[in-house]
């Protein structure tokens, strides 16, 4: 199947005429996804790619005449709170935040209404998600053709930090024959929408899924977050981990401290090497080269067998 | 962006948390003057925004206004972890009975702000919640409600069992640092510590305010009511040459993005490298298999060739840098072809041979067949995603080394 | 090192002479292209030639103009867009 996406699954852009919305909206139509109406304050009655284009999501949704499933927003930081409060307040329940350098605090607000309205929040600062064969949302994989090259249907759940490295991860599983259930670019802040550990129960539950790669970096504690995770839940799912950004932990390259009540609120800020070390003790292989994901994930499979 | 400590103390102060009778003096007579204001006994503190000021001998007691002035005189020439102080605060010795801590910052797990407060201030909080748990007391806040009194007022009775006026007077401090928090976007607004006088009242006799930086656009009046100039800058260490004229580069051209470090890299391979965690994953490659980067970079979104090149510059006259390693994750936004075009420009405006000094170019994705046959044009072997970033990298140290 | 601003290595454009003073074609090809490759010189056609290497290939200068009045020209391959 996949998770998030489906073949019927709609969704509107928000920000739709923007430069980076226009393109993303070209790719996703051609990719076969439903676009079925943007929002552009003050710009109804246009329309990018024949899409036609609305002042509020009130009004998509009813032209649409029946609730929209997604929005892709992608409208500039000091205006992106107002427009995912807007999504969630008309309904919308699949929200991907692309833009990026939006203030932690309207993020925690838009996820904290997201929570009660019982909506889930991508990103922000991401690049989407994609099904492969099924639908696209956002940007991730670039124009239809390029994303087809490099994500192919398969097994392989995807989560990753970084945009760019979830298609390059992708691509490697495909050429290993592996290819991919969805992949997500779940964003690069500090407070994001779904971590790995939100995520995993949707890949659990997802019966194209058979196993799970993670990029990571230094930075937060979602490894901690997913480790507890799968402790606390009945998790059946093998896991491949990536970590970038290693050399960060030298001594000369310390130009940010954290400082120190940080560490007491989310225990001592993990270090790379903690990370990694972290993740091995609770099974999750980490491996040293992206070239080698596919290999270890094939190890888990053959060993689940 | 980080705050000199009497920033923090007027930051504070607006938000109706009682603070000292300090003086910020940025001469001497003015840390006299100050000292005389106050009476009595003062402490003279250096302003940098490094750490270590009581080691490095950045914080100094007088006993009178000439004493002061004194050691105001020292402090002033002192540098401290690199940095010059941009004055000093003069503080009155404070008769303290109690020191406690108060802080708000964010809990990134649970995507709330969080509250803590101890009895035992003054020392190491990461310590003390260590070994006396039931000293430090925490609380979440909504995101979404106006921030209530009576949360501050639970985390400060967890605190070791405050009561009575501690209570009462610790919790409209705690209540009002909250709220401070939330207004400005602070990343961290720590009081440390807060100390109860010997007449009940309480000060904040030293505070600690981050504010981040996606937000500090819309704080410009508090900001200009404090004093703070935007335009200084406030990193720990001061930017390299090589990193103000990347910057300035991608500051003039609104096309594509390019960032460039190079504290704490002395090597001679440069890098010309993208994006985000693909920068990071190749730097990495390059390290593991003994390469040494001379740099790190990021490149992003869609860049011109202006840019391209601009970046590959910067590397290229670097001291020490003899060869350019030109690697990427693939990319859908970025242009394969206008890199290309960038970096080989960049070699031919050096007066070099592209084909020696590019000891690898692995960009796979967006017009990489167009790229291809430019790189071919100047003898360059285009690597498409068949060769994993690991191999580029190791290709590159190898051509380096070789 | 030597130091040089080089220009026109990788792209070159070849306007014909029907519409080198053609004033409306100036300011429709200066309009078009997202490089500010051309340019509008008093109603005579100008090519800004610090801009040449920025060509993205988007074929609109083409589009505009009248077949052969702009050839772009690829030098590291010696093909062409025209029309």
């Amino acid at each position: 199947m996949s998770i998030l996406l489906t073949e019927d699954f709609t969704f509107i852009v928000q920000g739709i005429t923007g430069r980076e919305a226009v393109n993303l909206t070209r790719e996703c139509l051609d990719y076969g996804s439903k676009i079925v109406g943007g929002v552009t304050p003050g710009r109804k009655g246009r329309d990018v790619h024949g899409v036609p284009v609305f002042d509020t999501v009130e009004q998509a949704v009813a032209d649409h005449g029946s609730q929209i499933d997604g929005s892709v927003v992608t409208v500039p930081p000091a205006f992106t709170k107002d427009a995912v409060f807007e999504a969630i307040e008309n309904g919308i329940k699949l929200i991907v935040v692309v833009t990026e350098r939006i203030p932690r605090r309207d993020v925690a607000e838009m996820v904290e209404l997201a929570n009660l309205r019982g909506a889930r929040i991508i990103g922000p600062n991401c690049l989407g998600i994609i099904a492969p064969g099924v639908g696209k949302m956002g940007g991730i994989g670039g124009p239809a053709k390029d994303a087809a090259k490099a994500y192919e249907p398969g097994a392989i759940g995807v989560m990753s930090r970084s945009g760019g490295m979830t298609t390059e991860i992708s691509s490697t599983l495909t050429a290993a024959g592996l290819g991919v259930s969805t992949a997500v670019s779940i964003g690069g802040d500090a407070i994001i929408g779904s971590t790995y550990a939100e995520l995993m129960p949707l890949f659990e539950a997802d019966e194209q899924t058979e196993a799970i790669v993670i990029y990571t970096e230094p930075g937060g504690r979602m490894e901690a977050e997913l480790v507890d995770w799968r402790t606390e839940n009945d998790a059946k799912l093998p896991i491949v981990a990536f970590m970038a950004g290693k050399f960060m932990d030298d001594e000369e390259m310390q130009g940010m401290s954290f400082g120190h009540a940080g560490t007491i609120v989310e225990g001592a800020e993990d270090s790379a090497t903690q990370k990694i070390a972290r993740l091995q003790e609770a099974g999750i292989p980490v491996v040293e080269r992206i070239d080698e994901i596919p290999g270890a994930v094939k190890d888990k499979l053959g060993a689940k067998v | 962006m980080r705050f000199y400590e009497f920033e923090s103390r007027r930051i504070v102060e607006r938000a109706g948390i009682p603070v000292t009778e300090y003086g910020f003096c940025k001469t001497a007579a003015e840390a006299r003057e100050a000292a005389e204001r106050i009476g009595g006994s003062t402490v003279i503190k250096s302003q940098v925004l490094t750490g270590g000021r009581m080691k490095a001998g950045g914080v100094k007691f007088a006993d009178t206004p000439e004493e002061a002035e004194g050691h105001a005189e020292e402090i002033l020439k002192l540098e401290i972890g690199g940095h010059m102080p941009v004055g000093v605060l003069v503080d009155p010795k404070a008769e303290v009975e109690q020191e406690y801590y108060a802080a708000v910052l964010w809990d990134g797990r649970a995507k709330r702000p969080m509250m803590l407060f101890s009895d035992m201030g003054g020392i190491d909080i990461e310590e003390v919640a260590e070994k006396h748990p039931d000293h430090v007391g925490r609380g979440h806040l909504s995101n979404l409600h106006p921030i209530p009194d009576f949360r501050a007022k639970e985390v400060v009775a967890a605190a070791g069992g405050l009561t009575g006026r501690e209570l009462t007077r610790a919790t409209p401090v705690l209540a009002r640092l909250a709220q401070l928090q939330h207004d400005y976007d602070m990343t961290l607004a720590e009081i440390n510590p807060l100390a109860r006088l010997t007449d009940g009242s309480f000060v904040a006799l030293d505070a600690h305010m981050e504010m981040e930086d996606e937000a500090v656009g819309r704080h410009q009046k508090m900001l200009g009511e404090i004093g703070v100039e935007l335009e200084e800058p406030r990193e720990l260490y001061e930017p390299s040459e090589f990193e103000r004229n990347v910057k300035a580069i991608d500051e003039a051209d609104h096309r594509g993005v390019i960032q460039g470090k190079d504290h704490g890299f002395t090597g001679n391979l440069g890098l010309v490298i993208g994006a985000g965690g693909g920068s990071l994953t190749l730097t990495d490659a390059v390290r593991s298999q003994g390469g040494k980067p001379a740099n790190y970079a990021e490149i992003g979104g869609n860049p011109s060739v202006a840019k391209s090149c601009g970046l590959a510059k910067e590397v290229l006259q670097k001291d020490g840098v003899e060869k350019i390693a030109v690697m990427m994750s693939i990319v859908s936004n970025t242009r394969v072809d206008i890199v290309a075009r960038g970096v080989i420009k960049a070699c031919l405006e050096l007066d070099k041979d592209p084909a020696e000094t590019i000891a690898v170019f692995r960009i796979p994705g967006a017009w990489e067949e167009e790229g291809s046959k430019i790189l071919g044009k100047y003898g360059i072997e285009f690597r498409d995603r068949s060769t994993s970033m690991w191999e580029a990298a190791g290709e590159a140290v190898e051509r380096i080394q070789g | 090192m030597a130091e040089q601003q080089l220009e026109g290595i990788f792209i070159d454009v070849e306007i014909d002479d029907a519409i080198a003073n053609d004033a409306e074609m100036a300011g429709k090809l200066e309009e078009v292209c997202p490089v500010d490759i051309f340019a509008n010189e008093d109603g005579k056609l100008a090519v800004v030639r610090e801009n040449l290497d920025e060509c993205v290939l988007c074929n609109l200068c083409v589009e505009a103009a009248p077949p052969g009045g702009v050839v772009v020209k690829k030098l590291y391959d010696g093909t062409e867009l025209r029309r």
